[in-house]
């Protein structure tokens, strides 16, 4: 194996590197993310039309999906860190997942929160015990926990370990989960299916949302990588190059 | 009407626009809460590297 | 290679039979949450019939995994968890026996009478038979996926309800799949997909659970 080829790889399992790293992309990531964002934004509320069912109603898609979409992303992400954490035992690796954990809870929050203002004008109820805002409601459930057992150990580096063997557990059931939330969810609604619009969805709604969801990724990327540096810096707070960086 | 953009004479009025069409009560306080969350995520860990790089210094300062 | 394991089992069988008055407690809160329902509800027949399965399913549920806390402190506290670290046969094997103790203990208690909740809740005798059948296998994944929790938290000083909190959004599809069982049974349906899934989760659960475990109870003995 070429020592060159692997020197890239070694290189992020380096805190300060990794530190420089996140702090010069982060600026990049959240420009990207206010000019595609910024574009959603023109497309999904100004110049879209109406629905033909839900009216304006509908606008809140254009929040409602990207969250929806980081809050699974950012689960296996921090998934993944934390199977990389335990199996090479990148300490670099834990700190990413735990950097993720409050982001990760904070989307799902909004998902569930966008979830329930588009549900009340379209089906009457704040919260409807569909398929999806069930999912999202168990995965908060999972990244809470996730972040209880890290924050619940005295000694910082064993709670790294155990909340990551706890997101590598919960990363596999997270299909299993799912599905049997869709499957309880198709037995009890009969044909009413709640987010069912969604087939339809018209093309002039296609181009504003891939733009929003993309913003959305950038922003995301831009806030995590920002407190993977709160992260790496507060671990690190001790070593030489912190103090060089301070 | 077909799905697309609008015809320029059909363009969305400023009125239209913040009350969504009556859905505003919603449409607007999911875009607030959303940009509240994301205000949260970005400055919580500006602030967290302030506070920690200042503990950094003032350690360093006591140090002979 | 199988020594090992059977002193294994016949130790914590042994120090269950000694704590007899505290194997009970699972079984009566089970019973005790089943009541609750009724209690806080309404004893009408048709209410209980249409809850049945599902109140006797979450009272399964909650009785298993809050007696499940304390599975492995006992042994943390007196220093015999690391001495199983040193056994040679290895740390997954000894979880899955521990957690085949357990399930003797807690759970098929409350699978046995599962039968005397299903009369408390009007459930069909007819289907009596399928009630069991999914409490048989949910309990016996619930035990696996609780000795998980169990070894997350044996470790810290204080974790309270920690525990349930982890355990329970991972047992989520157990309950789905047990509680519709039970209900498709009662109603004259096929309950036969449902428990079909039990047992594939259950299998799965066998086969990777005591990874999880063995890695959690080695996070906990180096902290």
């Amino acid at each position: 194996m070429d020592r060159h080829s692997w020197a890239w790889f070694h290189r992020f399992a380096s805190p300060p590197y990794v530190y420089r790293f996140a702090g010069a992309l982060a600026p990049w990531c959240a420009w990207t993310a206010l000019l595609l964002i910024g574009f959603g934004l023109y497309g999904g509320l100004w110049s879209s039309p109406p629905d033909y069912q839900q009216g304006d109603g509908f606008r809140i898609i254009y929040i409602h999906v990207p969250s929806a979409y980081l809050s699974m992303m950012c689960y296996a992400l921090l998934a993944l860190a934390s199977a990389v954490g335990l199996v090479w035992r990148i300490k670099l690796a834990h700190a990413v997942a735990v950097a993720a954990a409050p982001l990760g809870a904070s989307f799902t929050f909004l998902a569930l929160v966008t979830g329930s203002l588009w549900g009340k004008p379209m089906w009457g109820t704040f919260w409807v015990w569909d398929a999806r805002l069930t999912s999202e409601l168990i995965l908060l459930f999972l990244y809470l926990g996730f972040i209880a057992l890290n924050r619940a150990y005295e000694d910082p580096r064993s709670g790294d370990r155990a909340a990551a063997v706890l997101a590598v557990v919960g990363v596999v059931n997270l299909p299993i989960i799912h599905y049997s939330v869709v499957w309880w969810s198709s037995l009890h609604q009969g044909s009413t299916r709640f987010f069912g619009g969604e087939a339809e969805i018209a093309t002039s709604m296609v181009i504003p949302l891939l733009l929003m969801i993309l913003g959305f990724t950038m922003l995301f990327g831009a806030c995590l990588l920002k407190r993977m540096q709160a992260e790496i810096l507060a671990r690190e707070r001790d070593a030489a190059w912190a103090a060089e960086v301070a | 009407m077909p799905p697309g953009r609008r015809k320029w004479h059909e363009m969305k009025s400023l009125h239209e626009f913040l009350t969504m069409g009556g859905y505003a009560v919603y449409v607007w306080p999911s875009y607030a809460i959303a940009a509240l969350v994301v205000a949260v995520n970005a400055i919580a860990p500006s602030l967290r590297l302030r506070r920690l790089k200042a503990e950094i210094k003032a350690r360093g300062a006591k140090k002979p | 290679m199988s020594r090992p394991l059977f002193a294994l089992m016949s130790r914590d069988l042994k120090l269950a039979y000694r704590r007899r008055d505290e194997l009970a407690t699972p079984a009566i809160f089970f019973v005790l949450v089943t009541t609750l329902f009724p209690l806080g509800l309404s004893p009408q027949p048709d209410l209980l019939q249409s809850i049945g399965p599902g109140v006797v399913w979450v009272a399964a549920l909650l009785a298993g995994l809050i007696g499940q806390q304390t599975l492995f402190k006992g042994d943390f506290d007196d220093g015999s968890l690391e001495q199983l670290l040193l056994c040679p046969v290895s740390l997954e094997l000894l979880a899955l026996t521990r957690v085949a103790t357990h399930w003797l203990t807690a759970g098929l208690p409350i699978v046995l009478l599962s039968p005397l909740m299903g009369l408390l809740m009007d459930y069909p005798a007819h289907a009596m038979g399928e009630l069991v059948l999914s409490l048989l296998l949910g309990t016996a994944i619930l035990s696996l996926l609780g000795a998980v929790g169990a070894a997350l938290t044996v470790g810290l000083r204080q974790s309270g309800m920690l525990m349930p909190i982890l355990v329970l959004p991972l047992a989520v599809p157990v309950l789905i799949f047990g509680a519709q069982a039970a209900a498709q049974a009662a109603g004259g349906g096929d309950p036969g997909a449902a428990l079909y899934l039990l047992a594939a989760m259950l299998v799965l659960g066998i086969t990777l659970a005591p990874f999880a475990i063995a890695a959690a109870v080695r996070v906990s003995l180096e902290s």
